[in-house]
């Protein structure tokens, strides 16, 4: 290709339209940055490398590009306006995914009937912003680097108009480069060893490095790498694919440690083997055993595969998973979420053979405060620019792919400023049989093609399950920074769902962190081997050395499992669909992990040491009792203004223009939806999807989350956050699984576990002790509650480094869980929502309320955080959870809204706004105080609504665990009495609008909040 | 590879051999797929719930000659992101239409044109709105397949996902609308807002009644009140037709509401009116379709449906 045949496209607005980016470019330098713009002109601009005729150049953008309605094109020169004195030029990094580009690529070999190069970068697409205003180049530098891009990704160019307009388009990197070296580490020092490790981001410990040093060293193998041709030093691809294997990431080490746990409070002492083994797969064999003790047998794959597989009938399985993709999102916000929700999609769809349909997506966001004016660290993100970064590509990779977002929270904390946590989840259907076999089992033999589908390979992502492995700080490497494309996998998806169907495949993984060597190392410890030729993979651009194109993080790629008489009927079917196949090596069983470059070896492991050789941690955890209080809140406190403030508060403020703009129900089998009733806006409890148009059958989808719990007692946050994911099922109308033999209720859970780094360090981590016992707890208290509700953990993941450093500051998160649920809805059509539905209905409170604000979102009004933690009583829920699932089934209940966050006077006042012209009248009849009666956060209990001519019976039914509240009105106004005494009094539409009109609507509609709003 | 191509189009419909034989009879639907198209199954379902017959296919199959629109009575291109909305919605699937060279040495575009010549009928949803804009095929007074409108991003700058209102231009020429007043459906875009390109092209579209529906308030009154007007469309312009009323093309998704649960109120709805139908405004749009196929092929037995042409 001539280089220097290059030609530039600029699409400027016509005269009249209206250039919304423009002006809202203009409206969030003044509100965000104070910088005055004037009028901004936007324009895209494409530079094509392509060798085009100046006739085809202009057909080419008047017949493609340029919309005539809309703007007009400048071929080949700057079109810059006599108003305009500053520029912006906002153009992709080397490497970085362009989908616009290639967009335009496709779109230019259509209209000439030619055959190009698509699959490399030709066209370059950038966007070029003029401003009125002439402002010093380092304001332009900071508009851009705050509002319209980010440094890791994009490439900048700032000036004044008078100066000419600059350019810039990337350059691919050099010539091919097919070195390998080796690495000494023969008589390394320690000090050596771990410095070895931090300088190329192995984020291994000093008694891993001394593992692998030990390891090659020793006379045995020595011996055998001599024999295999080898150096006897490690390749450099050797000590990257251990790295990447023996991540924190991969192999959850410190989930696998063995604990010595000692709780100073209580005097116990004891060894944890492993909390994966015992909290977490001890809870599910238990479970399994009870379920199966009873004839429900529908728990078919748990842990062992990319997802968990549930049966949801003889035909189909649940396939159900949840990931967090927190470091990349801290750096690059938008990146790292649709990476997160691209790469969680592709774990059902790799999970046994593949091709699975996905059915819905799921989000649980953390951030700190929108409104944050304290001080940033270096590298460290506004939280504002990390929510909105982190919302618009859920957005992307939601709506692009048509998988409906159907559910999540955003959880504000001002300790998730420095790393953000962002969790995605992904619900699937997967046939039981493809073409005949069972499609969740990853069946391998030596001699099956390694087959790559999707994406190419770059040097994005390079290091991204090392470098999520440990803390981040401000030396963050850029090319861990990956861009998702949702149209590369979207190809890759319709392809994976007829090639499994038509038995082509026989099975598949998704290459995610860790890229090949993940995915084929993985593999082939099925077979018993593999050998792969890394110079067959297609590469972006030339310049990367063997082990980047084996570690490459590069998205939307995945990994099949090919036997050799379909290669060619595969390859026609992508052919035909536009995905790029490539062979790249063939499955073995001679125990060793061999890539090859050119005939070259580049690296020879044998996969005992790879997948068994890691050294286990033995790690110390000491709980002390946390110093707390009740507070005492003034006497005359009014409940109404309270109620109003909560309303508005950040964690429970409506989320309705985040919501909006997540499509939440294509596919058309939502059927409840994030918010609903008659005004749109009542927010429900669990979301409810229908599998397909064939049946009534469903799933219910719910998540718990409590960090602020965990301050207090984190075994009682873990318990009440899973107690909380049970209760929204229980009040859309589920039922509690293995309650009758044989009753196929399926429950699927998946367990994230996001905590600050546990581990003791006398100077880096003083208190690494206390976090790590916490840690413990929350794993005790799953395994309670797993056994308690019969309820399988069916997959997960744990994120242990979830700290920000710099400049010499360490912001932590609180240790965090997030359990996500799903379960069977016989009947969607009888799903039950949150709001109230007519006036005369009768009130009631399910469950009891107890003294417990400790933690709750009242005391945190007041700066305090409490001591009584709400918590959860197992028996009592479940005993009531059969007789709201009794009323259910009888069709008893109209409404029913879970409470959580605010406690009962937020959750009735919740339940009035899907129609502004109902009311309630209530009264409480409890003995504690009105503000505790009114917040408190006790678990296990729901506001329910029922007809007047049902109340005999379900009255007879509950007994005492239904406490009558009062009624429905149809008087637009919320009264509550405690004690004779009338506490809240406020119209309907009222609170609504305090809380429609909270800070996440407003910072949504680009408002600078001031601060604590 | 017309094995194949066969093979593709049973599996992607997740149909049997069965219903296949079943389908001939009926009104045949080919909904189209691929490259980020993402409304395929909902739309196949409505066919089929309405009583006719669906068949998704990958575009290339078309593209490629394997199948043939002519073999169907609807072309549907149902909703989704093509291309990621890159180069602008719908720009680069209506550039593989206008420019792309069948087997038979058309374009898609021509053969679509013949296609509606012999009667047959296109629909657009949402993306598929867009393609049908961007090919020129919306409202084509020129008969050029010029631009004469376009789709482009909403006043508010976003992507939104929330349900509204639409009257039924009493003058419409769809057999799509027919006996409809108005309607609710959701609607899921960020390049709904319909820009016309003058006066004159305004004026023809009220003369004629293209406008076939419009974003209205809850009386039935139309409005240009964010969010009822959910993007700053021109006219409240929610759906066009062309002069014949056999292209179609619509933002919102009338096959996201086939059933009664998918409206975001049903469960208020139905505990007031416990006997509410099941069925959702959309559906209807899919019956009226049918039927109105289905009795033209009754009142003009002499020519053949266009799908058996084809056997």
């Amino acid at each position: 290709m001539n280089e220097t045949a290059s030609h530039t496209i600029q699409l400027i607005p016509r005269p009249g339209q209206h250039d919304g980016e423009g002006a809202r470019v203009a409206e969030a330098a003044r509100r965000h940055l104070h910088l005055l713009t004037g009028h901004v002109q936007t324009s895209a601009v494409y530079t094509v490398r392509y060798p085009l005729t100046a006739a085809q150049l202009e057909s080419f953008a008047a017949q493609c590009l340029q919309d005539p309605l809309l703007n007009d094109a400048a071929l080949d020169q700057w079109a810059v306006g006599p108003e305009f004195k500053s520029f912006i030029l906002v153009a992709k990094g080397p490497g970085v995914t362009d989908d616009e580009g290639t967009s335009a690529q496709n779109a230019l070999q259509d209209f000439l009937g030619l055959e190009l190069d698509i699959r490399t970068q030709h066209i370059f697409s950038k966007r070029l912003y003029l401003l009125e205003n002439e402002l010093p180049e380092t304001d332009l530098r900071r508009l851009a680097e705050e509002l319209l891009g980010n440094k890791l990704i994009n490439r900048f160019v700032v000036g004044h108009t008078a100066q000419g307009i600059r350019d810039f388009t990337p350059q691919p990197g050099g010539g091919a480069d097919s070195t390998t070296h080796t690495i000494r580490l023969e008589n390394l020092t320690d000090a050596e060893l771990l410095q070895l490790s931090k300088e190329n981001v192995y984020a291994l410990n000093l008694e891993e490095m001394r593992a692998i040093r030990d390891y090659y060293y020793a006379p045995a193998t020595q011996i055998s790498r001599a024999e295999a041709g080898l150096t006897p030093d490690p390749t450099d691809c050797e000590l990257e694919i251990l790295a990447q294997t023996w991540s924190e990431h991969c192999k959850h080490k410190e989930f696998a440690a063995v604990i010595r746990y000692r709780n100073a409070v209580t005097g116990e002492e004891k060894e944890v083997d492993g909390l994966f083994k015992t909290y977490i797969k001890g809870a599910t064999s238990e479970v399994d055993r009870l379920l199966r003790a009873n004839g429900n047998d529908w728990l078919i794959k748990v842990f062992s595969d990319n997802a968990g597989a549930v049966r949801i009938n003889k035909d189909s399985l649940f396939v159900w998973k949840v990931e967090t993709h927190n470091s990349p999102s801290a750096i690059d916000p938008y990146g790292g979420a649709i990476t997160g929700i691209l790469g969680n999609n592709r774990d059902p769809l790799a999970t046994g053979i593949g091709g699975a349909r996905l059915l819905f997506n799921t989000n649980v966001l953390c951030f700190g405060p929108p409104n944050w004016s304290g001080p940033l660290l270096t590298g460290q993100l506004h939280p504002r620019r990390v929510f909105e970064g982190v919302r618009k590509g859920i957005e992307d990779g939601g709506n692009k792919s048509g998988v409906p977002t159907v559910n999540g929270a955003i959880v504000f904390d001002e300790r998730y400023r420095g790393k953000p946590l962002v969790y995605c989840g992904t619900g699937a259907v997967l046939p039981m049989q493809l073409a005949g076999q069972d499609a969740w089992e990853k069946k391998i033999d030596a001699g099956d093609r390694i087959i790559m589908a999707g994406g190419r390979v770059g040097k994005d992502g390079i290091h991204g399950a090392t470098f999520s492995s440990i803390e981040l700080d401000e030396a963050a490497p850029a090319t861990a920074v990956q861009i998702g494309s949702p149209i590369t996998q979207k190809l890759a998806m319709d392809f994976l769902l007829l090639a499994t169907r038509r038995g082509l495949i026989k099975c598949s993984t998704d290459n995610g962190a860790g890229g090949l060597s993940s995915s084929v190392g993985e593999l082939a410890g099925i077979s018993g081997g593999a050998t792969v030729e890394l110079e067959k993979v297609p590469l972006k651009y030339p310049g990367l050395r063997p082990w980047e194109i084996f570690l490459s993080e590069s998205q939307e790629r995945f990994t099949l499992v090919v036997e050799p008489s379909k290669l060619a009927e595969l390859n026609a079917l992508a052919a035909e669909m536009e995905v790029e196949l490539s062979d790249i090596g063939q499955f073995t069983d001679n125990g060793r992990l061999d890539v090859t470059f050119d005939g070259q070896p580049v690296a020879s492991l044998s996969l005992e040491f790879l997948h068994e050789g890691v050294p286990r941690k033995v790690l110390d955890a000491e709980w002390h009792l946390p110093t707390l209080h009740e507070p005492k809140l003034p006497a005359s406190l009014d409940a109404t203004g309270l109620l109003l403030k909560l309303l508005g508060a950040l964690n429970i403020c409506s989320r309705e223009a985040v919501i909006r703009q997540y499509d939440h129900e294509v596919k058309g089998r939502t059927v409840v939806k994030p918010l609903m009733g008659r005004t749109g806006q009542a927010p429900q409890d669990a979301a409810v999807v229908q599998f397909n148009f064939e049946s009534w059958e469903g799933v219910a989808v719910s998540n718990g989350i409590l960090p602020r719990y965990g301050d207090i007692d984190p075994y009682q946050m873990s318990a009440g956050a899973f107690d909380e994911a049970v209760r929204q099922i229980i009040s859309v109308g589920g039922k509690l699984p293995n309650l009758t033999p044989g009753d196929g209720i399926f429950w699927s859970v998946n367990d994230n576990f996001c905590v600050p780094d546990s581990v003791y360090d006398p100077v880096t981590n003083p208190d690494g002790k206390q976090k790590l016992a916490a840690l413990v707890q929350l794993c005790e208290a799953l395994r309670d509650m797993c056994v308690a509700y019969h309820i399988p953990l069916t997959s997960g993941k744990d994120s242990m480094k979830n700290d920000f450093k710099a400049d010499g500051q360490k912001i932590s998160v609180p240790p965090t869980v997030l359990y996500s649920m799903t379960a069977l809805m016989p009947d969607v059509r009888r799903a039950v929502t949150s709001d109230f539905k007519a006036a005369g209905d009768v009130v009631y409170l399910l469950g009891d309320t107890y003294d417990e604000l400790g933690g709750s979102e009242l005391y945190h009004l007041f700066g305090e955080l409490g001591q009584n933690v709400p918590l959860v009583r197992p028996e009592e829920a479940k005993e009531l959870y059969q007789k709201v699932g009794e009323a259910h089934e009888q069709n008893l209940i109209l409404s029913c809204h879970d409470l959580s966050d605010g406690g009962l006077a937020v959750a009735v006042a919740e339940s009035l706004f899907g129609d502004d012209s109902l009311g309630a009248e209530l009264t409480l009849e409890g003995e504690l105080p009105a503000l505790t009666e009114l917040f408190s956060e006790s678990h296990s209990r729901f506001v329910a609504t029922v007809a007047p001519e049902d109340v005999v019976a379900f009255e007879a039914l509950m007994a005492s665990r239904a406490t009558r509240l009062g009624i429905v009105t149809d008087g637009g106004r919320l009264v509550i009495r405690h004690q004779d005494k009338t506490v809240v009094d406020a119209a309907t539409a009222d609170l609504r609008e305090a809380w429609t009109n909270g800070p996440v609507n407003r910072v949504m509609a680009g408002e600078e909040l001031t601060l604590q709003a | 590879m017309s094995n194949q191509a066969e093979n593709l189009t049973t599996q992607m419909a997740d149909s049997t051999a069965a219903e296949q034989r079943n389908n001939e009879q009926r009104v045949h639907a080919l909904v189209l797929t691929g490259f980020g198209i993402n409304c395929e199954e909902e739309l196949a379902a409505a066919y089929r719930l309405a009583g006719g017959a669906a068949t998704i296919v990958h575009f290339n199959e078309v593209l490629g000659g394997q199948t043939s629109i002519h073999d169907y009575d609807v072309l549907n291109f149902p909703g989704g992101f093509s291309f990621g909305d890159d180069l602008g919605s719908g720009v680069v699937m209506a550039n593989k239409v206008r420019f792309r060279k069948l087997p038979s040495g058309r374009t898609l575009l021509e053969e679509i044109g013949a296609f509606i010549k012999a009667g047959g009928y296109v629909v657009g949803i949402c993306n598929g709105f867009q393609m049908l804009v961007k090919m020129g095929l919306l409202p084509d007074f020129a008969g050029q397949q010029e631009r004469e409108v376009t789709l482009t991003h909403n006043a508010s700058g976003r992507y939104e996902d929330r349900w509204v209102r639409l009257a039924v231009n009493p003058n419409n020429r769809s057999p799509f609308l027919k006996g409809l007043t108005s309607l609710e459906v959701p609607v899921r875009h960020g390049e709904g807002r319909l820009v016309i390109r003058d006066e004159a092209i305004r004026s023809r579209i009220l003369a004629e009644g293209l406008n076939c529906l419009t974003y209205c308030d809850s009386t039935g009154c139309e409005t240009e009140l964010y969010p009822l007007n959910p993007n700053g469309a021109e006219l409240n312009c929610a759906g066009l037709t062309d002069t014949t009323g056999h292209v179609f093309g619509l933002m919102p998704h009338p096959e996201a509401f086939l059933s009664l649960y998918n409206h975001p109120d049903w469960a208020r709805r139905k505990r007031l009116d416990p006997n509410a139908s099941e069925e959702g405004d959309g559906l209807k749009l899919f019956r009226n379709i049918v039927e109105h196929i289905s009795q033209s092929r009754a009142a003009q037995p002499a020519v053949a449906a266009p799908n058996e042409v084809s056997l």
